[in-house]
């Protein structure tokens, strides 16, 4: 609450300010369209695999400890086949998730980033975190016969995991809120204050149940295959039963979604609403509701034809995950119209700038006047020494004038000290100059012996 | 730099960095580039004798658990890591480089998947005799495929990591194809894949000590085979240490005399030289001491040393390249502090702060040069030095003064900074305005008694200086 009041307070004193950095010079890699397809695309096919690991690990740890209360042994095994694709999953999800994360940093450059940067430790944690969670769900997966007799031990590994799963999410989701929000930039004092933002929540809920809609879904699929000896795996579990189990997950996670998903919507600043994001939103959920209406009809119809309609089922979902994923999309791209606008004109005046800058530099009349001056020795001093060394002032080293009296008509010994110098002088010690040449050292000394 | 300033200033950025980035190569090359193909070495013995295969199994095993984790998020934590610490550098390479880290990406997903398919089917079980053999031998296939493929990755990766290393390639023609032309990358792609077929072996031989029993036949005859393995590819490894080191760009060179630890070691040359015989030697030593007596072996930690010792070397050598790049992030056209060459005219002129949108003070005035002196710190020096950590400006101006414990003189402070970079080849020149580099006197010499930590936008926030220039700030 507190944090909510402090970013409020906050939000008054600050609206008036927006920072609008320059973007990277350099042109993007391919048309932006080309860009955004690869991007929502390859997010999802991500986010599938995010959704599948995570809810896998959450229903792995439902069916262990359900058997473990229960006493039954297939349960335990339930949990072990999903414990087996969860792992599979997980790399998938790392790997897929490169992809994105190229195409974001390379679209959105400047928002990503400094949304990072806010929240940069926790946002580098994620590694750590994540390297932990992947060890644990190994940990768990290998030694379900090893703890088979202490099993509150193998279920707390997976429990940690689970717990670290669900933690990860809420860094992502913070760093994506603020990334479209530049006015609220001001206002975050790392991770913790951006966890605030009015929207990191409710998408957090979104996801939760995102997750158990696609894994009931997927499980639903997995133990149906024909491929699958599942008669041969468990004794007392009937296929039809686990069937409609993960049926039933999949059909509350979707209702609840219902709930939620409004909920979402209401809470997105309203920069970057526009009547046609709402209308892929609104399309993309209403695509689900026949969906839904299979579940529920084949959950109560006759055991035997249970999953004839999954593929259509399985169509349909996935459509109105492609619509929400370019809702996502569209959302963005107008919450940061105005932005991107503005910054579009800074990198350009920018670049202007540098150009004139350049051009001032490189007039005529300086170089002339520089190069002129400047004896071969001079320059191997301006090169080499200058930042330990001036003609009449002790820096890190004595003053040039003072060589010059101790070198008097000595040369050679001059060129000796500079290539290998000794140590007179309380303080630091000079390097040995050992980068010049036979004759850089001579005209350098000539130069030194000049001086008076 | 137009991004708030991430910073960490106990360790350092360029040490948060190196971590994540030497802990992905030495898995990379380790236990994936080096070892696959000895795993699939003593597959194909196994098919004949099933002792091989079971040893084989329990290797991959490692290699499969610590790649999937630690391999696959270190990865990702380059990426991660870099962009929070040079964002401005990581975003140009990902916009001229896109197409090739995608095509990377792709064998990367290959490779994963490969991994998956080869160690979690290995134990596939088959209906008859006849169909075990015929999947053994698609099992075998898919081997070669992953140790095809990893290397793969590394070779595109080497041709990345070649580009940034030549300079003048990236202002002349920016297409990754003149990645493979460059004319280090054959050398180091040649030595990388001995080096990591060389550690591969140690890292088998390690794991073999505690997967065998003393006296076991299976033993006798991995110790005899993974000490062959090593022997045969240590020479091609000296040779092609020395012909990367040979190729480096005389450019190049002048910082490496910085480049391996720290100033002091000015001869390099001879320390590199020492590494490379030092820690090949060793592994000769105790592996050939294994191979002669195979029933008499050292405890098992011993071999610990090799690995450790490979991948001390293979650190070293990461450390060294990440260091001759300096005082570029991208040869000739971006420095490490991540302004651009062609930045340099404007901002010695107008001063870095008012290019910056991120910062507290947009000029500097009388009243703030502390402040704007910490802001420039941030900007300029904070990529490579913390105020007193790692890499520590109070502990390097100190020792440059001598610690007398006087406090350090202005002018020499100023005419150091105003021409670090003649004589200091590793550090790119100072970018700011003269009254930019009078404030960060003054910061400097504040911290020399009085020492605070200058944090980063992770940990204060962001707050913006009372702009007078109005196009900076706007009411959207
Ligand atoms: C990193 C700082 C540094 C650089 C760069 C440097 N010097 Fe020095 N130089 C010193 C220091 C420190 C001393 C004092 C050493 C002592 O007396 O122990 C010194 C002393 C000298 C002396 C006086 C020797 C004497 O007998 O008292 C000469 C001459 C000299 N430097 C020449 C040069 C020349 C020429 C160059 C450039 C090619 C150069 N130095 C570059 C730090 C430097
Ligand atoms: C590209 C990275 C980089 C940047 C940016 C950088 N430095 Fe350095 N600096 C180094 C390295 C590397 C060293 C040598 C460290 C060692 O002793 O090994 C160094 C050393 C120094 C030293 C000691 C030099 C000596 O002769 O002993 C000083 C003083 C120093 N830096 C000041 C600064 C200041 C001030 C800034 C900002 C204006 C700055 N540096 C920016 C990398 C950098």
């Amino acid at each position: 609450m507190n944090i909510l009041a402090n970013i409020f307070s906050a939000c008054l004193l600050l609206v008036q300010q927006t920072p609008v950095p320059k973007d990277l010079p350099l042109p993007l890699p391919l048309p932006e369209e080309l860009l955004v397809v690869l991007l929502v695309v390859s997010f999802l096919v991500h986010i599938l695999f995010v959704n599948l690991m995570f809810g896998g690990a959450l229903l792995t740890l439902f069916f262990e400890a359900l058997g473990y209360v229960k006493k039954n042994e297939d349960y335990d095994k339930l949990s072990l086949e999903i414990a087996k694709t969860t792992t599979v999953n997980k790399s998938m999800a790392v790997v897929m998730g490169v992809a994105p994360l190229l195409t974001i940093n390379t679209l959105y450059t400047l928002y990503f980033y400094t949304a990072n940067a806010l929240t940069g430790l926790m946002w580098i944690m994620i590694i750590p975190l994540v390297i932990v969670a992947f060890l644990l769900l190994y940990a768990h997966k290998y030694t379900y016969e090893a703890l088979r007799h202490n099993k509150p031990l193998h279920l707390a590994i997976l429990a940690l995991a689970v717990g670290l799963f669900l933690f990860i999410p809420l860094i992502f989701l913070t760093n994506i809120n603020l990334m479209i929000q530049p006015d609220k930039w001001l206002m975050v004092k790392g991770f913790v204050s951006a966890l605030g933002l009015p929207n990191v929540w409710p998408r957090y809920f979104h996801f939760i149940m995102a997750s158990l809609g696609v894994t009931g879904l997927f499980l639903f699929w997995w133990f149906s295959r024909r491929a699958y000896d599942f008669e041969g795996t468990f004794n007392t579990l009937k296929l039809y039963d686990l069937k409609k189990r993960f049926y039933s997950i999949t059909f509350g996670a979707s209702v609840a979604q219902f709930l939620i998903g409004p909920i979402v919507l209401l809470t997105l600043p309203e920069k970057g609403l526009s009547w046609h994001m709402i209308l892929v939103i609104v399309t993309g959920a209403s695509i689900s509701i026949p969906a839904l209406v299979y579940i529920w009809k084949e959950i109560n119809g006759e055991p035997a034809k249970i999953g004839r309609r999954f593929p259509w089922i399985a169509t349909c979902l996935s459509f109105t995950v492609i619509f929400m994923g370019y809702g996502r999309h569209l959302y963005r791209a107008t919450s940061l119209e105005t932005h991107q606008k503005l910054v579009k004109q800074k990198t350009e005046e920018y670049r202007l700038a540098v150009e004139e800058a350049r051009k001032e530099a490189l007039s005529p009349q300086k170089d002339t006047t520089q190069v002129a001056v400047l004896s071969p020795g001079q320059v191997v001093y301006e090169n080499n020494c200058k930042a330990c060394h001036a003609l009449d002032q002790t820096l890190v080293g004595p003053s040039f004038k003072e060589a010059a009296a101790i070198y008097k008509n000595d040369k050679a010994s001059l060129m000796a000290w500079i290539k290998k110098p000794g140590k007179k002088r309380e303080g630091a010690a000079m390097p040995a100059q050992t980068q010049l040449n036979e004759k850089e050292l001579g005209d350098v000394a000539d130069w030194i012996l000049t001086l008076k | 730099m137009d991004f708030p300033i991430f910073h960490l200033d106990f360790f350092g950025d360029r040490l948060m960095i190196a971590v994540i980035a030497i802990l992905h190569v030495l898995i990379n090359h380790g236990l994936a580039v080096g070892l696959v193909p000895i795993v699939l070495c003593m597959e194909i013995k196994g098919l004949k004798d099933p002792t091989w295969d079971r040893l084989a199994y329990k290797i991959l095993t490692v290699a499969f658990i610590i790649t999937t984790t630690v391999g696959a998020l270190t990865g990702v934590g380059i990426w991660f890591s870099s962009s929070l610490i040079n964002p401005y550098s990581i975003g140009s390479l990902i916009r001229v480089f896109y197409g090739a880290w995608f095509v990377e990406w792709t064998v990367f997903v290959t490779e994963v998947i490969l991994i998956m398919i080869y160690y979690l089917t290995w134990k596939k079980k088959h209906k008859t005799e006849a169909h075990q053999l015929v999947g053994k031998s698609y099992h075998v296939l898919t081997g070669y495929a992953l140790a095809i493929f990893s290397w793969v990755t590394m070779a595109i990766i080497v041709a990345i990591l070649g580009f940034m290393m030549d300079p003048g390639n990236w202002n002349n023609d920016r297409t990754f194809l003149s990645g493979f032309t460059n004319p280090i990358y054959v050398p180091q792609l040649t030595f990388r894949t001995f080096l990591a077929l060389t550690t591969g072996g140690a890292v088998a031989l390690c794991l073999t000590m505690f997967f065998t029993d003393k006296n076991s036949e299976i033993r006798k005859k991995s110790v005899r085979f993974l000490s062959k393995w090593i022997f045969a590819f240590i020479p091609f490894t000296l040779i092609a240490g020395f012909w990367y080191y040979l190729v480096i760009p005389e450019g190049m060179l002048k910082n490496m005399s910085v480049a391996v630890g720290t100033q002091q070691f000015q001869n390099y040359y001879e320390i590199l030289r020492q590494v490379l015989m030092y820690s090949l030697g060793g592994v000769l030593l105790i592996v050939g001491f294994a191979f002669l007596y195979p029933r008499f072996t050292p405890p098992k930690w011993a071999f610990f040393i090799p690995v450790l010792l490979m991948f001390g070397l293979l650190g070293y050598f990461e450390r060294v390249r990440e260091f001759i790049r300096k005082p570029y992030v991208i040869g000739g056209y971006m420095y490490s502090n991540t302004f651009r060459v062609e930045d340099y005219p404007l901002l010695q002129r107008d001063g870095i702060l008012k290019h910056s949108a991120f910062v507290s003070t947009k000029e500097v005035t009388a009243h703030n040069q502390y402040e704007a002196g910490k802001n420039v710190f941030l900007i300029a020096c904070s990529r490579c030095h913390t105020t007193g950590g790692v890499n520590s400006l109070v502990e390097k101006f100190d020792n440059m003064y001598g610690n007398t414990g006087k406090p350090w003189g202005a002018s020499a402070m100023k005419a150091y900074i105003s021409n670090m970079h003649l004589s200091r080849y590793y550090m790119p020149p100072f970018p700011g305005n003269e009254k930019e580099l009078d404030a960060l006197i003054v910061y400097l010499k504040g911290i020399q008694f009085n020492s605070a930590p200058a944090e980063g936008v992770q940990n204060t926030g962001l707050e913006l200086g009372t702009a007078k220039d109005q196009s900076l700030t706007s009411n959207p």
